[in-house]
Protein backbone atom coordinates (compact mmCIF):
# COMPACT_ATOMS: atom_id res chain seq x y z
CA UNK A 1 0.00 0.00 0.00
CA UNK A 2 2.75 2.11 0.96
CA UNK A 3 4.97 1.44 -2.10
CA UNK A 4 2.01 2.01 -4.53
CA UNK A 5 1.75 5.32 -2.65
CA UNK A 6 4.98 6.10 -3.06
CA UNK A 7 5.20 5.18 -7.32
CA UNK A 8 2.15 6.62 -7.36
CA UNK A 9 3.39 9.95 -5.96
CA UNK A 10 6.68 9.79 -7.95
CA UNK A 11 5.07 9.36 -11.45
CA UNK A 12 2.19 11.74 -10.88
CA UNK A 13 5.49 14.44 -9.91
CA UNK A 14 7.34 13.01 -13.32
CA UNK A 15 4.93 13.71 -15.71
CA UNK A 16 3.87 17.25 -13.55
CA UNK A 17 7.78 17.91 -14.25
CA UNK A 18 7.56 17.15 -18.01
CA UNK A 19 4.81 19.31 -18.36
CA UNK A 20 5.76 22.51 -16.63
CA UNK A 21 9.36 21.81 -18.75
CA UNK A 22 6.60 22.02 -22.29
CA UNK A 23 5.09 25.21 -20.59
CA UNK A 24 8.22 27.04 -19.55
CA UNK A 25 10.21 29.23 -22.07
CA UNK A 26 13.32 30.26 -20.23
CA UNK A 27 15.77 27.60 -20.95
CA UNK A 28 17.43 28.43 -17.76
CA UNK A 29 14.59 27.12 -15.48
CA UNK A 30 13.91 24.46 -18.04
CA UNK A 31 17.82 23.03 -17.63
CA UNK A 32 16.60 22.91 -14.17
CA UNK A 33 13.59 21.05 -14.48
CA UNK A 34 15.36 18.65 -16.43
CA UNK A 35 17.90 17.56 -14.01
CA UNK A 36 14.60 17.63 -11.48
CA UNK A 37 13.16 15.07 -13.90
CA UNK A 38 16.66 13.23 -13.56
CA UNK A 39 16.26 13.49 -9.86
CA UNK A 40 12.69 11.84 -9.90
CA UNK A 41 13.75 8.87 -12.31
CA UNK A 42 16.47 8.19 -9.77
CA UNK A 43 14.50 7.78 -7.23
CA UNK A 44 11.67 5.29 -9.23
CA UNK A 45 14.87 2.95 -9.52
CA UNK A 46 15.48 3.27 -6.14
CA UNK A 47 12.11 2.03 -5.82
CA UNK A 48 12.71 -0.71 -8.05
CA UNK A 49 15.83 -1.84 -6.01
CA UNK A 50 18.15 -1.22 -9.09
CA UNK A 51 20.52 1.39 -6.67
CA UNK A 52 23.62 1.37 -9.62
CA UNK A 53 21.26 2.57 -12.36
CA UNK A 54 19.75 5.07 -9.48
CA UNK A 55 23.22 6.43 -8.77
CA UNK A 56 24.29 6.38 -12.81
CA UNK A 57 21.13 8.54 -13.02
CA UNK A 58 21.62 10.98 -10.63
CA UNK A 59 25.06 11.20 -11.37
CA UNK A 60 24.69 11.86 -14.89
CA UNK A 61 21.23 13.04 -15.81
CA UNK A 62 21.14 15.31 -12.74
CA UNK A 63 24.50 16.76 -12.40
CA UNK A 64 26.50 16.24 -15.66
CA UNK A 65 23.69 16.87 -18.13
CA UNK A 66 22.48 20.11 -15.98
CA UNK A 67 26.19 21.27 -15.99
CA UNK A 68 26.48 20.62 -19.74
CA UNK A 69 22.72 22.28 -20.42
CA UNK A 70 23.94 25.98 -18.84
CA UNK A 71 27.24 25.53 -20.50
CA UNK A 72 25.42 25.02 -23.90
CA UNK A 73 22.90 27.78 -22.67
CA UNK A 74 25.58 30.33 -22.44
CA UNK A 75 26.98 29.65 -26.21
CA UNK A 76 23.34 30.37 -26.96
CA UNK A 77 20.07 32.04 -26.20
CA UNK A 78 18.34 31.79 -23.08
CA UNK A 79 14.91 32.68 -24.04
CA UNK A 80 12.53 30.28 -26.44
CA UNK A 81 11.81 31.43 -29.34
CA UNK A 82 8.30 31.47 -30.17
CA UNK A 83 6.76 29.58 -32.79
CA UNK A 84 4.67 30.98 -35.93
CA UNK A 85 3.57 27.88 -37.15
CA UNK A 86 0.32 25.60 -36.22
CA UNK A 87 0.97 23.48 -33.27
CA UNK A 88 -1.45 20.87 -35.29
CA UNK A 89 0.68 18.62 -36.75
CA UNK A 90 3.26 18.37 -34.17
CA UNK A 91 0.51 17.68 -32.09
CA UNK A 92 -1.08 15.28 -33.61
CA UNK A 93 2.04 13.38 -34.13
CA UNK A 94 3.05 13.36 -30.31
CA UNK A 95 -0.25 11.62 -29.73
CA UNK A 96 0.15 8.91 -32.11
CA UNK A 97 3.30 8.41 -31.31
CA UNK A 98 2.42 8.38 -27.38
CA UNK A 99 -0.28 5.96 -28.37
CA UNK A 100 1.53 3.46 -29.94
CA UNK A 101 4.30 3.19 -27.42
CA UNK A 102 1.23 3.27 -24.80
CA UNK A 103 -0.08 0.57 -26.63
CA UNK A 104 3.46 -1.10 -26.95
CA UNK A 105 3.39 -1.08 -23.26
CA UNK A 106 0.54 -3.27 -22.69
CA UNK A 107 2.13 -6.32 -23.52
CA UNK A 108 4.79 -5.47 -21.20
CA UNK A 109 4.96 -7.08 -17.38
CA UNK A 110 3.97 -4.98 -14.45
CA UNK A 111 6.24 -3.04 -12.87
CA UNK A 112 8.52 -4.63 -10.89
CA UNK A 113 6.95 -8.02 -11.85
CA UNK A 114 9.52 -10.65 -10.17
CA UNK A 115 8.38 -13.04 -12.85
CA UNK A 116 9.54 -10.52 -16.19
CA UNK A 117 11.29 -12.16 -18.43
CA UNK A 118 14.32 -10.04 -17.68
CA UNK A 119 13.85 -11.52 -14.20
CA UNK A 120 13.71 -15.02 -14.45
CA UNK A 121 16.14 -16.04 -17.75
CA UNK A 122 19.56 -15.45 -17.58
CA UNK A 123 19.80 -13.17 -14.21
CA UNK A 124 18.88 -15.90 -12.14
CA UNK A 125 22.01 -17.82 -13.73
CA UNK A 126 24.18 -14.70 -13.10
CA UNK A 127 22.51 -14.88 -9.14
CA UNK A 128 23.27 -18.47 -8.85
CA UNK A 129 26.59 -18.59 -10.30
CA UNK A 130 28.70 -15.90 -9.59
CA UNK A 131 29.41 -16.48 -5.96
CA UNK A 132 30.85 -19.73 -6.86
CA UNK A 133 33.01 -18.74 -10.17
CA UNK A 134 33.91 -14.96 -9.50
CA UNK A 135 32.90 -14.59 -5.41
CA UNK A 136 32.08 -10.73 -5.24
CA UNK A 137 29.11 -9.04 -3.45
CA UNK A 138 27.94 -6.76 -6.08
CA UNK A 139 26.34 -8.89 -9.21
CA UNK A 140 25.63 -5.94 -11.12
CA UNK A 141 29.54 -5.30 -10.93
CA UNK A 142 30.20 -8.55 -11.50
CA UNK A 143 28.09 -8.64 -15.22
CA UNK A 144 28.84 -5.52 -16.20
CA UNK A 145 33.10 -6.50 -15.85
CA UNK A 146 33.33 -9.83 -15.92
CA UNK A 147 30.32 -12.00 -17.90
CA UNK A 148 29.60 -8.57 -20.15
CA UNK A 149 32.91 -7.47 -20.11
CA UNK A 150 33.10 -7.31 -23.97
CA UNK A 151 29.75 -4.73 -24.07
CA UNK A 152 31.22 -2.40 -20.92
CA UNK A 153 34.58 -2.21 -23.37
CA UNK A 154 32.30 -1.74 -26.33
CA UNK A 155 30.37 1.07 -23.70
CA UNK A 156 34.01 2.84 -22.62
CA UNK A 157 34.45 2.88 -26.42
CA UNK A 158 31.82 4.76 -27.34
CA UNK A 159 32.04 7.45 -24.56
CA UNK A 160 36.13 7.80 -25.57
CA UNK A 161 34.28 8.36 -29.16
CA UNK A 162 31.89 10.68 -27.83
CA UNK A 163 34.58 12.95 -26.18
CA UNK A 164 36.52 12.93 -29.57
CA UNK A 165 33.64 13.92 -31.04
CA UNK A 166 32.72 16.83 -28.89
CA UNK A 167 36.45 17.57 -29.20
CA UNK A 168 36.89 17.74 -32.71
CA UNK A 169 33.43 19.96 -33.26
CA UNK A 170 33.41 22.57 -30.36
CA UNK A 171 36.98 22.37 -28.58
CA UNK A 172 39.42 25.44 -29.95
CA UNK A 173 41.57 23.47 -30.58
CA UNK A 174 41.33 23.91 -34.37
CA UNK A 175 40.54 27.39 -33.65
CA UNK A 176 43.91 28.00 -31.89
CA UNK A 177 45.48 26.55 -34.71
CA UNK A 178 43.82 28.69 -37.25
CA UNK A 179 44.93 31.86 -34.61
CA UNK A 180 48.24 30.69 -35.08
CA UNK A 181 48.25 30.69 -38.91
CA UNK A 182 47.33 34.24 -38.90
CA UNK A 183 49.88 35.26 -36.55
CA UNK A 184 52.04 33.38 -39.15
CA UNK A 185 50.50 35.17 -42.07
CA UNK A 186 50.73 38.74 -40.20
CA UNK A 187 54.09 38.28 -39.21
CA UNK A 188 54.80 36.98 -43.32
CA UNK A 189 53.08 39.90 -44.34
CA UNK A 190 55.13 42.67 -41.64
CA UNK B 1 36.81 38.56 -8.81
CA UNK B 2 35.84 38.31 -5.41
CA UNK B 3 31.91 37.33 -5.05
CA UNK B 4 30.09 34.34 -4.21
CA UNK B 5 31.85 33.99 -0.92
CA UNK B 6 30.18 31.31 0.48
CA UNK B 7 30.30 29.49 -2.96
CA UNK B 8 33.50 29.43 -2.90
CA UNK B 9 33.86 28.48 0.57
CA UNK B 10 31.38 26.02 0.56
CA UNK B 11 33.49 24.27 -3.10
CA UNK B 12 37.01 24.40 -1.32
CA UNK B 13 34.98 22.09 1.52
CA UNK B 14 33.54 19.88 -0.92
CA UNK B 15 35.61 18.75 -3.35
CA UNK B 16 37.87 17.05 -1.50
CA UNK B 17 34.88 14.69 0.12
CA UNK B 18 33.71 14.48 -3.91
CA UNK B 19 36.95 13.13 -4.83
CA UNK B 20 37.46 10.77 -1.90
CA UNK B 21 33.70 9.54 -2.89
CA UNK B 22 34.64 9.04 -6.04
CA UNK B 23 37.68 7.34 -5.17
CA UNK B 24 35.20 5.38 -2.76
CA UNK B 25 32.71 4.64 -5.50
CA UNK B 26 35.67 3.32 -7.81
CA UNK B 27 37.47 0.80 -5.70
CA UNK B 28 34.34 -0.07 -3.25
CA UNK B 29 32.25 -1.13 -6.32
CA UNK B 30 32.93 -4.78 -6.01
CA UNK B 31 30.86 -4.60 -2.49
CA UNK B 32 28.18 -1.24 -2.71
CA UNK B 33 26.61 0.03 -5.24
CA UNK B 34 28.85 2.04 -8.18
CA UNK B 35 31.47 0.76 -10.55
CA UNK B 36 33.88 2.89 -12.55
CA UNK B 37 31.27 4.72 -14.33
CA UNK B 38 29.64 6.33 -11.77
CA UNK B 39 32.89 7.36 -9.91
CA UNK B 40 34.30 8.50 -12.76
CA UNK B 41 31.54 11.03 -13.30
CA UNK B 42 31.72 12.07 -9.63
CA UNK B 43 35.24 12.64 -10.19
CA UNK B 44 34.65 14.58 -13.48
CA UNK B 45 32.41 16.66 -10.93
CA UNK B 46 34.71 17.75 -8.50
CA UNK B 47 37.06 19.67 -11.45
CA UNK B 48 33.86 20.34 -13.08
CA UNK B 49 32.41 22.47 -9.82
CA UNK B 50 35.78 24.09 -9.23
CA UNK B 51 35.78 25.15 -12.76
CA UNK B 52 32.63 26.74 -12.18
CA UNK B 53 33.42 28.75 -9.12
CA UNK B 54 36.84 29.67 -9.28
CA UNK B 55 37.02 29.93 -13.02
CA UNK B 56 38.55 27.98 -16.10
CA UNK B 57 42.49 28.62 -15.75
CA UNK B 58 42.21 27.32 -12.19
CA UNK B 59 41.06 24.41 -12.94
CA UNK B 60 43.18 24.07 -15.92
CA UNK B 61 46.41 24.73 -13.63
CA UNK B 62 45.51 22.00 -11.81
CA UNK B 63 44.25 19.82 -14.62
CA UNK B 64 45.29 20.80 -17.51
CA UNK B 65 43.75 19.99 -20.80
CA UNK B 66 46.23 17.94 -22.30
CA UNK B 67 46.25 15.84 -19.69
CA UNK B 68 42.63 15.51 -19.76
CA UNK B 69 42.91 14.30 -23.49
CA UNK B 70 45.26 11.46 -22.82
CA UNK B 71 43.31 10.21 -19.88
CA UNK B 72 40.57 9.51 -21.96
CA UNK B 73 42.59 7.20 -24.81
CA UNK B 74 44.69 6.13 -21.86
CA UNK B 75 41.11 4.30 -19.92
CA UNK B 76 40.01 2.41 -22.35
CA UNK B 77 43.81 1.50 -23.28
CA UNK B 78 43.89 0.00 -19.39
CA UNK B 79 40.58 -1.48 -20.47
CA UNK B 80 41.70 -3.59 -23.65
CA UNK B 81 45.15 -4.00 -22.34
CA UNK B 82 43.52 -6.28 -19.38
CA UNK B 83 42.32 -8.28 -22.54
CA UNK B 84 45.49 -7.88 -24.33
CA UNK B 85 47.17 -9.44 -21.68
CA UNK B 86 44.69 -12.37 -20.31
CA UNK B 87 45.78 -13.59 -24.17
CA UNK B 88 49.09 -13.03 -23.56
CA UNK B 89 48.76 -15.73 -20.74
CA UNK B 90 47.27 -17.99 -22.89
CA UNK B 91 43.62 -17.59 -22.36
CA UNK B 92 40.54 -15.58 -23.73
CA UNK B 93 40.16 -11.74 -24.25
CA UNK B 94 38.69 -10.62 -20.91
CA UNK B 95 39.10 -13.71 -18.95
CA UNK B 96 40.48 -12.55 -15.91
CA UNK B 97 41.41 -15.98 -14.57
CA UNK B 98 44.32 -16.04 -16.56
CA UNK B 99 45.83 -13.33 -13.49
CA UNK B 100 45.99 -16.38 -10.74
CA UNK B 101 45.41 -19.81 -12.70
CA UNK B 102 45.25 -21.63 -9.69
CA UNK B 103 42.48 -19.49 -8.41
CA UNK B 104 40.50 -18.50 -10.98
CA UNK B 105 38.11 -16.27 -8.80
CA UNK B 106 40.96 -14.74 -7.21
CA UNK B 107 41.82 -13.69 -10.79
CA UNK B 108 38.48 -12.25 -11.62
CA UNK B 109 38.70 -9.42 -8.69
CA UNK B 110 42.20 -8.41 -10.17
CA UNK B 111 40.55 -8.34 -14.01
CA UNK B 112 37.67 -6.72 -12.46
CA UNK B 113 39.36 -3.80 -10.95
CA UNK B 114 41.42 -3.20 -13.61
CA UNK B 115 38.68 -2.74 -15.99
CA UNK B 116 36.78 -0.74 -13.90
CA UNK B 117 39.61 1.73 -13.21
CA UNK B 118 39.74 2.00 -17.03
CA UNK B 119 36.53 2.67 -17.49
CA UNK B 120 36.67 5.26 -14.80
CA UNK B 121 39.53 6.75 -15.90
CA UNK B 122 38.04 7.30 -19.61
CA UNK B 123 34.85 8.65 -18.03
CA UNK B 124 36.64 11.16 -16.03
CA UNK B 125 38.49 12.47 -18.83
CA UNK B 126 35.71 12.89 -21.40
CA UNK B 127 33.84 14.40 -18.83
CA UNK B 128 35.89 16.59 -17.96
CA UNK B 129 37.18 16.96 -21.84
CA UNK B 130 33.58 18.14 -22.75
CA UNK B 131 33.11 20.48 -19.83
CA UNK B 132 36.27 22.10 -21.00
CA UNK B 133 35.28 22.41 -24.61
CA UNK B 134 31.97 24.15 -23.50
CA UNK B 135 33.46 26.79 -21.20
CA UNK B 136 36.77 27.36 -23.41
CA UNK B 137 34.12 28.58 -25.85
CA UNK B 138 33.42 31.89 -24.17
CA UNK B 139 34.46 33.57 -21.46
CA UNK B 140 32.54 33.55 -18.48
CA UNK B 141 29.26 35.63 -18.29
CA UNK B 142 28.95 38.29 -15.76
CA UNK B 143 26.20 37.22 -12.85
CA UNK B 144 23.61 40.02 -14.11
CA UNK B 145 23.18 38.35 -17.81
CA UNK B 146 20.96 35.61 -16.12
Amino acid sequence: MVEMFIDLTLFVMLVATAIAITRMHRLFGVTMMAGVFSLLSALLLVTLDAVDVAFTEAAVGAGISTVLMLSTLTLTSRIEKPSTRSPLIPLVVAFVTGAAIIYGTLDMPNFGDANAPAQVAVAAQYLERSPDEIGIPNVVTVILASYRGFDTLGETAVVFTAGVGVLMLISGLRRRRRRNDDQDEREEAS
Amino acid sequence: MRHHLILRVVTKLLVGSIILFALYVQFHGDFSPGGGFQAGVIMAVAFILYGIVFGLEKVQAVFPAWLVHKLMALGVLIYAGTGVVSMLLGYDFLDYGAFTPEHPSHGQHWGIFAVEFGVGVTVTGVMVAIYYAFAMRRPAISDEEW
